[in-house]
């Protein structure tokens, strides 16, 4: 076990960027009111159906207020901008869905291999392929786990409101720069096109972690040598450190060395920075759940269609739960297999036909039932199949 | 007798750094490039270039390669270096050089990376007039992988995906860097190495994209496929066969197999940058309200006070 997150001064917001106040936003908007809000000045996107919003907006915010924007030719190109972005300095985010989604996901590998802080938001819609350009679904959660190539962790954020939006790509920023790699934000179409109010802080109240820079000397530094907490600090460009990345399997120096005992030493750290600091990256939104019996598990809009099903079943004496996912990666594998010794089970519906709640499945081991409440997609589930779901696994 | 003064030998100040110490990765010698392979020459091109412009301050400059035998250029030079994935120089320099408006983004890479895999980010690249310089290194063949047909293998000339001689044509790179917009373009072989520093001297203090094609033998493959001799056959066959026309017209700069190459500065003009015109663009229509992106934070330890305070 590594040491605790060494601690970062955080600062608060740049005001010229904060739109402080209440507003009537859908999500597009809001993630892209908190990438400004974060401090981000660098956006580079490319159209897609249902992302294309949060790129609009950023394109007529950030003249405004010194920020640069620039319209890829794909989104291969995006993702390498933002990566070339941040370690030009900037704090740096782009914007995608499905299928765009996919053509990132070589190059988020190259962010996750070079340690690079940056942001990356997948409105997610219908696939396979081009599928339900504008209806919603929750399919992509498997790729942003797995989909490049190679073994690593992600860190995954999903909100189910405009609010959620604006705040978790705040802390998708933040995330980014504490654990030094690209962060996902995986919203759905639903929650991207629904509008509601969006209370933005005052840019005081709003903390930002700004990059942890090294504090060694050019002669001294090492690009991918890891404090205690397994985060190499990063050094600023320009300043002489004449520093080399590269997405080969590197050592500490950051030069290529091709044999297990690298690799092992490198995917190793990738991974543990992730998981050792699970419990400080996973954030839930939980109710009921002191006397539940049932935990009905969920994220993003799904965990909003539940609400109806859980009341009802609450009303006629079920004891159900309610543990909303905010970080769906990591996956909270320890309360999970905790729980489960104790619960009759857990129901989890998903716009998908089944795959975080794998995950569940694993972390239970037989302990207790798993439910699936599966949805190919396009429309949010009936409140009433969640319900019969629960009814399912009271028995 | 009569003493006499021992014969004075005249002796050569001893070598004991490499003249380019500063630029190269020396720790990382010996580098994977094969005998007579040309990247050795355009390194070496590239950081006496960068020795004699001494309006371009070394940390400074940003040097971003993607994958292929050229693109194990960023891990030799001695800037900060970025060794991305196949194809993706151009688009990670981008970022890099939008972000970072005070430095040099050169990027160092192969043909099959940034004119095949990479291609269309060249020509949006040159489209927008991105900040950069591009030594587009051509060997006429995909040669880390072992030698296969590239989009700049001469029609003819045998790879080793087409053993029976390749049927595709090949790209006119400059012709097609000029057309997409890149405000300096030029060719050169491993062999012009004057003519090549003079070029990249003047890139490195000129603003837009500048695109310069370098002509690179490749003894391992292309050469030994094709029974062209070695590397150094080959040198022998660009000195024989290369013609230098400045005012070529572009649509005439195809290279054959075992044909005439022409070399030359072709393009060399001003330009607006990305930069210039998105903040022109901007300014025009929000006035005052417009403000231009500025660098980021980051510690300035190259200022000496700052300096003297991280040493301690």
């Amino acid at each position: 076990m590594t040491g605790k997150i060494k601690q970062i001064k955080t600062v608060p917001a740049d005001p010229r960027g904060v739109l402080t106040g209440s507003h009537y936003l859908d999500g597009d908007h809001a993630a892209a009111e908190g990438c400004i809000a974060a401090g981000s000045r660098f956006f580079a996107g490319y159209p897609i159906t249902p992302a294309t919003e949060i790129a609009e907006r950023v394109s007529a915010r950030f003249p405004r207020i010194g920020g640069i924007f620039v319209q890829m030719e794909d989104e291969l190109a995006s993702m390498n901008a933002i990566l070339g972005a941040s370690w030009g300095g900037a704090k740096a985010m782009t914007c995608t869905s499905g299928p765009g989604f996919s053509l990132m996901m070589e190059n988020f590998g190259l962010g996750i291999m070079l340690e690079t802080p940056c942001v990356l938001a997948n409105v997610q819609r219908g696939g396979p392929s081009t599928g339900l350009p504008t209806l919603v679904a929750q399919s992509d959660m498997m790729q942003a786990r797995w989909g490049s190539h190679g073994d690593y962790e992600v860190i995954a954020l999903v909100p189910d409101s405009p609010q959620e939006c604006f705040d978790l790509t705040i802390t998708a920023f933040n995330y980014s720069e504490l654990y030094r790699m690209p962060i996902l934000i995986m919203m759905d179409e639903c929650v991207g096109h629904m509008t509601e109010r969006v209370i933005i802080p005052e840019a005081d109240k709003i903390r930002i972690v700004p990059r942890r820079y090294t504090t060694e000397s050019p002669s001294t530094y090492l690009p991918y040598k890891a404090d205690d907490d397994l985060i190499p600090p990063m050094p600023p460009v320009g300043e002489g450190y004449r520093f080399h990345v590269t997405g080969l399997t590197h050592d500490e120096k950051g030069y290529p060395v091709m044999n297990a005992a690298t690799q092992k030493k490198l995917v190793s750290r990738l991974i543990n920075k992730v998981k050792d600091h699970a419990e400080e990256i996973i954030i839930t939104d939980e109710k009921y759940m002191d006397d539940a019996e049932i935990v009905l598990l969920s994220y993003g809009i799904t965990g909003r269609v539940a609400i109806p099903a859980i009341e009802k079943a609450r009303e006629e004496g079920l004891k159900v739960g309610s543990m909303r996912l905010k970080t769906v990666w990591p996956f909270p594998e320890k309360r999970i297999r905790e729980m489960s010794k104790h619960i009759k089970g857990f129901v989890f519906p998903e716009l998908n036909m089944g795959q975080v709640v794998l995950e569940a499945e694993r972390c239970a081991c037989g302990n207790c039932k798993v439910v699936r409440v599966p949805h190919a997609g396009g429309w949010v589930h009936d409140p009433e199949v969640i319900y019969d779901a629960i009814k399912e696994a009271a028995k | 007798m009569s003493e006499e003064a021992p014969p004075k030998i005249m002796r050569r100040k001893p070598v004991t750094d490499h003249p380019m110490s500063d630029l190269l990765r020396i720790d990382r010698f010996p580098h994977v490039w094969c005998p007579t392979c040309g990247l050795g020459t355009i390194v070496n091109c590239l950081g006496t270039s960068i020795l004699k412009t001494p309006e371009v301050d070394p940390n400074h400059i940003a040097v971003v390669s993607g994958i292929g035998c050229a693109g194990r250029g960023a891990g030799y030079l001695r800037f900060d270096s970025f060794h991305t994935t196949h194809g993706r120089a151009l688009p990670f320099a981008t970022g890099l050089s939008l972000s970072r408006p005070d430095m040099k983004v050169i990027v160092f890479s192969g043909d099959g990376d940034i004119v095949s895999i990479g291609g269309n980010h060249l020509i949006h690249a040159a489209r927008r007039n991105m900040d950069m310089v591009v030594i587009c290194v051509n060997n006429f063949i995909y040669a880390m992988t072992g030698g296969q047909t590239a989009p700049t293998t001469p029609t003819h000339a045998r790879s080793s995906t087409s053993p029976f001689g390749n049927s595709d044509p090949p790209f006119n790179l400059p012709y097609l860097a000029a057309s997409c917009g890149a405000t300096y373009v030029a060719r050169w072989t491993a062999l012009h190495v004057r003519r090549l520093q003079k070029s990249i001297s003047e890139v490195l203090k000129k603003k837009g994209f500048s695109f310069i094609e370098v002509i690179s033998p490749c003894p391992t493959l292309y050469a030994r496929l094709n029974n062209l001799g070695t590397g150094l056959d080959l040198m022998r066959f660009y000195h024989d066969n290369s013609e230098i026309n400045n005012d070529a017209d572009l649509k005439s700069l195809d290279i054959n197999f075992k044909g005439k190459i022409i070399c030359g500065k072709f393009v060399d003009l001003d330009s607006p940058t990305y930069r210039d015109r998105y903040d022109e663009e901007n300014e025009h229509i929000l006035g005052d309200k417009f403000i231009p992106y500025d660098l980021p934070d980051f510690p300035h330890i190259s200022s000496n006070s700052d300096k003297e305070k991280i040493e301690k």
